[in-house]
């Protein structure tokens, strides 16, 4: 591994990141350096612009044009204008709870000083001089993690007022959400961090004008992020010969499901489905053949074999008809059931919403309860006409966020490629796949109902 | 918060007023106000501190939601809608641990359910339930992001991994044989 092919996962350990000293040794902070004491905040986002840099959280969107908005209040001279507020943030998302998605675990336990880093970089540009890194509950040993290499960076003037003798002054908070998928909705994210309920705000207005306490505020996510260092050392042009045939720069890709070496790998943006699945997820575990795949976490559209040849990067993916998403490949085998694994993604998706609006409040769990019916083998052909209206039901544009059609997704493509499989299960009257999957209602199991009569004494 | 009596047909409902500083220990509000001072509003500060009371009593009570609400200056019933939103904020008793059973797409695809019946058999308990000794609770949660290794749990703030139906169990009773040791030595600590 070379900083020149995997720059940003070319440095983590995960049993013991490396301090700031350590990282400074290799390069570390020579980024954040040139920003602060070169550049001026416009050069830096040129670079940005120039290189192409997608958000890597799953919409894709450019960095640099969702920095641009940002209204800037510094004269020429330097000195700020009459009506600057009196904060602007940067919000790094690592609300990771995309089922099937683990990549930013990796970078946020094995290298939290490349994320400081980088929001160092990213506030500098957009002239922010608060940020939090909005952290999901679950993630313990990331968040202590980060809060020690936080105060190295105090310790050693990477944050804190005057950073390595600029006028640039920045303060760095982690906070420890609690709980909910919805969270990593940027604006619900916001709210969040607001102390509030967790509901999607409408758009406009954006978050770059009026954010997190109605300030101008950039939510960016962390594998996004952790690019900037590396950018900003090695300039736009070597960014983009990262990935010379596809979107620019490498891309952090997992794979998980019954594969036999399930993990997370940094390769060049475009990888093909195959490379991956098959070179370094070592393909499936013997017995089992790939029946499909959710390329980029539980919201994305299913592909089948004959898509293994398409690259990973955002247009391709968007060809073969779903999204590049987060980038975690969840793979099906041909002996688990594509039903009960839809019910399962519909099933998160339904417990998830945060119960705005009505389409997806009441559609999910609708969902659910006619993927429950089928596979327990009690569904009609009537059901699949059900679905297929959800479908339309709660496709954008109809509901408040996109969580419930990132449950479309899944569900959509399973009736497409997977027809002949709910139907087996409403001609058959159960699951085909039931030796695996007979649990569907495990409560009353005669296991448990003994268990409790042996230790209630009953 | 209110206590309603009956007197004469008539029902009088009486504001509860409870002073937080006699029921939040002075540990709990300078941490509180910590949070409160990076953050731009006290309502911002909520959820930190629904955390920083469950985290030293183990879940958020009635009388601790009216004590926050009164300290951040926030409606209880505001509080309330944001602590009943969130997953990992406990409004009802806990056991001594809270066992988080990730039951999301990749562990099914391992099949987490057999880790998680060998679990409620074992306990004798169902998802929401404690056990009888207070030990454990058992809650099912989303994606823990542990996919390369599932099927995974949480325990407190720890992570199993690779989880079988026989794996599980041991990590329970090693647990459940830890702190009741714990609790002995403590005990045995106090009659001294």
């Amino acid at each position: 591994m070379t900083a020149d092919t995997k720059p940003l996962t070319h440095l983590i350990n995960l049993n013991k990141p490396l301090s700031i000293e350590e990282y400074i040794n290799n390069g570390g902070y020579q980024g954040a350096s040139r920003a602060l004491k070169d550049l001026t905040p416009t050069q830096v986002l040129n670079i940005v612009n120039d290189s192409g840099l997608k958000g890597r959280g799953g919409a894709g969107f450019p960095t640099g044009m969702k920095w641009s908005c940002v209204p800037m209040f510094t004269n020429e001279d330097g000195s700020q204008k009459d009506n600057a507020p009196e904060y602007k943030y940067l919000v790094c998302n690592a609300d990771e709870m995309e089922p099937g998605t683990f990549k930013d675990r990796y970078l946020l336990e094995g290298h939290p000083h490349q994320l400081i880093e980088a929001m160092i970089i990213a506030s500098y540009t957009i002239e922010a001089n608060r940020s939090y890194i909005f952290i999901r509950g679950e993630y313990h040993l990331a968040a202590k993690r980060l809060q020690q290499a936080i105060d190295e960076a105090y310790k050693n003037n990477w944050l804190g007022k005057n950073i390595q003798g600029t006028s640039f002054c920045h303060d760095l908070y982690v906070h420890s959400s609690a709980g909910r998928y919805i969270c990593g909705e940027e604006t619900a994210l916001i709210n969040a961090l607001e102390g509030k309920r967790a509901i999607p705000r409408a758009k406009p207005p954006f978050p770059q004008f009026s954010g997190l306490f109605g300030k101008p505020t950039v939510v960016n996510n962390v594998e996004t992020l952790s690019n900037l260092p590396h950018l900003l050392k090695n300039g736009a042009d070597w960014f983009k010969g990262l990935s010379p045939k596809s979107d620019p720069g490498t891309k952090l890709y997992a794979a998980c499901g019954r594969v036999k070496s399930a993990g997370v790998w940094e390769l060049p943006m475009g990888t093909t489905i195959r490379e991956i699945l098959y070179t370094h997820a070592g393909g499936m575990l013997d017995g089992l053949n790939l029946k499909g795949l959710l390329p980029g976490g539980a919201s994305t559209d299913f592909l089948l074999p004959e898509h293994l040849d398409t690259p990973m990067d955002f247009e391709s993916i968007a060809k073969a008809g779903s999204r590049l998403g987060t980038g975690g490949l969840i793979v099906l085998d041909d002996q688990n059931c594509p039903v009960a694994m839809v019910l399962n993604i519909l099933r998160f998706f339904a417990q998830e919403s945060c119960g705005w609006c009505t389409p997806c409040r009441d559609g999910t769990p609708w969902a659910v309860e006619v993927l429950t019916r089928i596979e327990m083998g009690q569904g009609t052909v009537d059901d699949l006409d059900t679905l297929a209206n959800l479908c339309d039901f709660m496709w954008l544009g109809k509901t408040h966020c996109a969580l419930a059609p990132g449950a479309v997704e899944p569900l959509k493509s399973a009736l497409r490629y997977f027809h002949d499989e709910f139907e087996q299960h409403i001609d058959h009257g159960c699951c085909p796949y039931s030796h695996h999957y007979s649990h569907v209602r495990s409560v009353n199991s005669a296991n448990y109902t003994k268990a409790v009569v042996k230790q209630r004494g009953l | 918060m209110t206590q309603v009596t009956q007197e004469q047909n008539v029902q009088i409902i009486k504001l509860v007023n409870l002073d937080y500083r006699q029921y939040l220990t002075p540990d709990e509000v300078s941490d509180i106000e910590h949070e409160v001072s990076i953050m731009e509003t006290k309502e911002a500060a909520g959820i930190e501190a629904l955390k920083i009371v469950q985290a030293g009593r183990g879940w958020v009570s009635d009388d601790s939601l009216l004590a926050i609400s009164q300290l951040l200056k926030i409606s209880t019933a505001q509080l309330e809608g944001v602590a009943t939103f969130y997953n990992l904020i406990y409004r009802q008793p806990v056991g001594h641990c809270v066992i988080h059973i990730c039951d999301s797409i990749s562990c099914h695809l391992l099949g987490y359910e057999k880790v998680l019946e060998a679990i409620k058999s074992h306990l004798a308990i169902d998802y929401g339930q404690t056990t009888a000794d207070g030990m454990f609770t058992l809650l099912s949660n989303v994606c823990l992001g542990g996919c390369d290794k599932a099927p995974v749990m949480m325990i407190a703030d720890k992570h199993y991994e690779q989880l079988t139906p026989e794996k599980a169990i041991t990590i329970l009773n090693g647990i459940s044989q830890k702190i009741s040791t714990t609790k002995k030595e403590t005990l045995e600590h106090e009659e001294e």
